[in-house]
């Protein structure tokens, strides 16, 4: 970590390690800086580590080694109601007994406020969710959208430089979590807010995020703006859970420095991209997102390697044609195609040559 | 007007709708008909007769009818003693109610409106076999047949009884007496008093009137009625007879039952006996009612019970107020133990739960015994104390046979009861608006009181409710524990039941202590809204 990256970091995890049992590490070797006004997205599988970073964020849980910084200073030993950080929950943590008003007037009371500024302030953050008519209903009284909202506006009411949202559209229909993912992202940029996002939804965390925090079993394994990360997976582990991808196995045979060819088991030669494979003879598992497979030859380097193909299936799925082929001894290879005006419809059983240029396919540790 | 909605038949809707639903409505009744069955038999009936018993004085009326009609009309203010009719119609009522056996009850529960009355029917009971002795020995010399079974059956017995009265073989009970037709109107008295002895004889003394000479009192009726009535006309063979004896009637040595009663017992010369007695004559009574409020009915009104006997208000206040700090107690024992329940891991939250429920495997006499050895003065608390010097060894702290020991025996007893629903409700608030009052900036008891408090009061509700509810019926742990200043109206009730046998007061205080429950459960749900409780879920 520079020392420049070190100033500028508003938030700051070093070597933060975690433990329930004593037995088992959680979070292992945990190190992040975000500079301020940054939207981050801690992504991964549950179990993983992402929400455990986000309770020692919030103060809810302890770290078991390291350091947590906020603004420079270590944050270790300040209780939750001290930190000064928002946050929204996945149930959204209404209370019942009060209303949408009395929900956000909360955090100001609790810090001493004059009922005029409380009021204003109440009715502001209302309105950036557009929910000013709703202030006397109760949280039952809401959709679940609307309580969302009413969440968010609850966690921004009084002004904090962080927010942290725990899986927040989590409980929401696929619309109405579109709609509010574009909202959110809105206001924190409108608003200037650093906000640490935890998910386990891939289309959010890469829509909506500056960077993405991709965690598996307890450490990062790649933080990347989200166009990095889909493109550029660090190793097999990110491949793999961002977006849908085609996976081969198989032995280095030529390597320099911005190209290699591999063999595959099946004894196939492709064209690759050397990231995680550094000389001869190691063994690799190579990543080709299937929209970045051509069947047209002419679309190729002349000279690219090709591999036969077999159409197994052909799905239409309105914007996109989704076709599965058997390639090279695996029959789940699959390719994606735009529906475009030209665009040719495999039919099952026909057999096709496929490549792709070398920079797509990424030829990881195996 | 808004329009029936129709079926797809033409049928309204809603005939649809209840036709489709009366099987399922069926169904739901005969699942819980055992029960239903169950509960009415064994609690709503059982309570409701039970109930009943604090309005109802039918044992006068049916005791002595005749002395109740007599003295609907005597006016102690003109005579503080009532007349000799009234002392007749007694002396007939209670030569019934003797052979019944029936005067002792009649003089105990007289005996709760006014002492003295129970040994007053005793006493008396023993001498009125012989009033009238000398009508019958008179009579008797006009004619000996007066004297001859034979000669009332006659004249009483109705012609289809003596034809059953024959035909019986002496094989089981013989036919039941039944009173000729004529004879209510030619001797009304008599008449009435031999029913009652053909009566008793049959039924207690199992002879047959045939073979039996009647009591003195009904040759005192005979006289009365021949006196009243000296020109009657009474078909058959006996009317020859009684035409013969009405002239010899005046020559009569006349007996004074009035003297026979107060020779017995003094007593029936006082005018609050007799009082009482009539203002006691109706069928139904507020009496008990009264009695339960420490008041009275007097032959003057309703007044307070004097000062000395005054205990059931008392006793009122002290069963609520106790009642309502051991709900107290409960709940600010219970609260900590309940928030733990709910908060810790699943395991460690079990082993608490069968702790909480230990208690319940125990015998309550087993616990509230164990607190008398615990509490008593020279018990293992005192003891405790006294070693550790907080409290001087010759000013032992009073723990039990008083308030305080009920209160302690009671808030452990109870507890259980507050902290199951209690926990119930707190495992539904999910830990994360604790988490989110925090992150807005609450401390940890702004946001325990502000945010988690107010969704645990349903559980505070319900439990109060059960335990209050317990509370103020409870029975056993007073009486062991609670001396004389700890005990509830429970207690008193249970006396009445058991040891005094005043089961129209213990009724009327029982009733009094449920319209109590009713009216705070009433209470209740006006302030805090019955929808408002909850045991979980």
């Amino acid at each position: 970590m520079s020392q420049s990256a070190n100033n500028t970091a508003f938030v700051e995890f070093e070597r933060v390690q975690k433990s329930y049992d004593g037995e088992t590490l959680v979070v292992k070797d945990l190190n992040l800086s975000m500079p301020k006004g940054e939207f981050l997205t801690m992504l991964g599988p549950s179990g993983s580590g992402k929400t455990t970073c986000l309770m020692m964020l919030a103060g809810f849980e302890t770290a078991t080694h390291g350091q947590i910084r906020l603004g420079g200073t270590s944050i270790n030993d300040i209780p939750p109601h001290k930190r000064g950080i928002g946050m929204v929950f996945q149930n959204y943590a209404l209370f019942p007994h009060m209303t949408v008003a009395e929900n956000l007037s909360f955090p100001l009371e609790v810090r001493k406020m004059g009922k005029a500024e409380r009021e204003q302030k109440v009715m502001r953050a209302l309105g950036m969710v557009q929910m000013q008519d709703f202030a006397g209903r109760r949280p039952a009284q809401l959709s679940g959208g609307q309580q969302q909202r009413i969440a968010l506006s609850r966690a921004l009411v009084f002004e904090p430089e962080l927010v942290l949202m725990d899986e927040p559209l989590g409980a929401l229909d696929k619309q109405l979590r579109e709609t509010l993912q574009f909202e959110i992202t809105n206001l924190a940029h409108q608003l200037g807010i650093t906000v640490v996002y935890v998910t386990h939804d891939q289309t959010e965390a890469l829509t909506m995020s500056d960077r993405v925090a991709v965690f598996n079993d307890g450490r990062i394994q790649q933080l990347a703006p989200p166009d990095e990360l889909y493109e550029k997976p660090q190793n097999s582990f990110v491949a793999q859970f961002i977006g849908e991808n085609n996976t081969l196995e198989g032995v280095v045979q030529e390597i320099s420095a911005d190209a290699c060819i591999v063999r595959l088991d099946s004894g196939d030669i492709i064209d690759a991209l050397p990231v995680n494979v550094s000389k001869v003879g190691d063994r690799t598992k190579v990543s080709i997102r299937p929209e970045r497979v051509e069947y047209d030859k002419s679309r190729l380097r002349p000279g690219a390697h090709t591999l036969k193909a077999e159409v197994l299936e052909f799905i239409y799925m309105g914007d996109i044609f989704r076709t599965r082929l058997r390639v090279a001894g695996t029959d789940d290879f699959i390719i994606k195609t735009r529906n475009a005006p030209d665009q040719v419809r495999l039919t099952p059983g026909t057999q096709i040559e496929i490549g792709w240029l070398e920079k797509d396919c990424r030829a990881l540790e195996a | 007007m808004s329009e029936v909605m129709l079926a797809a038949d033409g049928r309204p809707l809603k005939a649809s709708l209840n036709r489709a639903l009366r099987r399922q409505k069926l169904r739901a009744l005969m699942l819980i008909a055992p029960l239903l069955i169950f509960i009415m038999l064994t609690f709503i009936i059982p309570i409701g007769q039970m109930l009943f018993r604090s309005v109802e004085n039918q044992i006068v009326g049916d005791t002595i009818p005749r002395t109740v009609a007599a003295l609907a009309d005597w006016d102690a203010e003109a005579e503080p003693v009532p007349g000799e009719d009234v002392f007749s119609a007694f002396a007939k009522d209670m030569m019934v109610a003797v052979e019944l056996k029936q005067h002792t009850r009649l003089g105990s529960r007289l005996n709760y409106e006014a002492s003295g009355l129970s040994s007053l029917f005793r006493k008396s009971g023993r001498r009125v076999d012989d009033m009238g002795e000398g009508y019958a020995d008179q009579f008797a010399a006009v004619d000996p047949a007066w004297a001859d079974p034979a000669t009332w059956v006659t004249l009483m017995a109705a012609p289809r009884w003596v034809e059953r009265q024959a035909a019986w073989d002496g094989e089981g009970a013989e036919p039941k007496f039944i009173l000729s037709a004529s004879i209510t109107d030619d001797l009304p008295q008599t008449a009435s008093i031999y029913a009652d002895f053909a009566r008793v004889t049959q039924s207690e003394d199992e002879e047959s009137p045939t073979e039996e000479t009647p009591w003195n009192v009904v040759y005192l009726a005979l006289f009365e009625d021949l006196t009243a009535n000296p020109d009657v006309q009474i078909a058959g063979p006996v009317g020859d007879l009684v035409a013969a004896t009405v002239p010899q009637l005046a020559a009569f040595t006349q007996e004074d039952i009035r003297a026979a009663f107060v020779a017995a017992d003094d007593g029936w010369e006082e005018t609050r006996v007799w009082k009482t007695i009539q203002t006691y004559s109706a069928p139904y009574t507020d009496g008990y009612f009264l009695n339960a409020i420490d008041l009275q009915k007097t032959p003057d009104g309703v007044a307070w019970q004097p000062e000395n006997e005054q205990i059931y208000i008392t006793l009122f206040l002290r069963t609520m107020m106790m009642s309502v700090l051991i709900t107290v107690s409960c709940i600010l024992l219970g609260y900590p133990v309940a928030w733990l329940l709910a908060n810790l891991p699943a395991r460690k939250a079990n082993m608490l739960m069968i702790l909480v429920l230990l208690p319940f495997w125990t015998s309550l006499l087993v616990r509230t015994s164990a607190w008398k050895v615990l509490l008593q003065q020279q018990g293992v608390i005192n003891d405790t104390l006294v070693w550790f010097g907080l409290v001087a060894d010759d000013n032992r702290l009073a723990l039990i046979n008083n308030a305080t020991g009920t209160i302690i025996a009671m808030t452990h007893i109870l507890l259980p009861f507050m902290i199951l629903p209690l926990y119930s409700v707190l495992k539904t608030i999910p830990p994360s608006y604790l988490r989110a009052a925090k992150s807005l900036g609450a401390t940890n008891w702004t946001a325990f009181w502000r945010v988690y408090f107010p969704q645990s009061v349903p559980g505070i509700g319900a439990g109060s409710i059960l335990v209050f509810i317990i509370a103020i019926g409870y029975y056993i742990t007073p009486e062991i524990v609670g001396g004389t200043k700890g005990v509830f109206i429970s207690n008193r009730i249970a006396y009445h039941i058991s040891t005094s046998l005043n089961w129209g007061l213990a009724a009327a205080l029982g009733a009094i202590l449920l319209a109590m429950v009713l009216l705070l459960y009433w209470a209740y749900d006006r302030i805090v809204g019955i929808d408002n409780v909850k045991l979980g879920g």
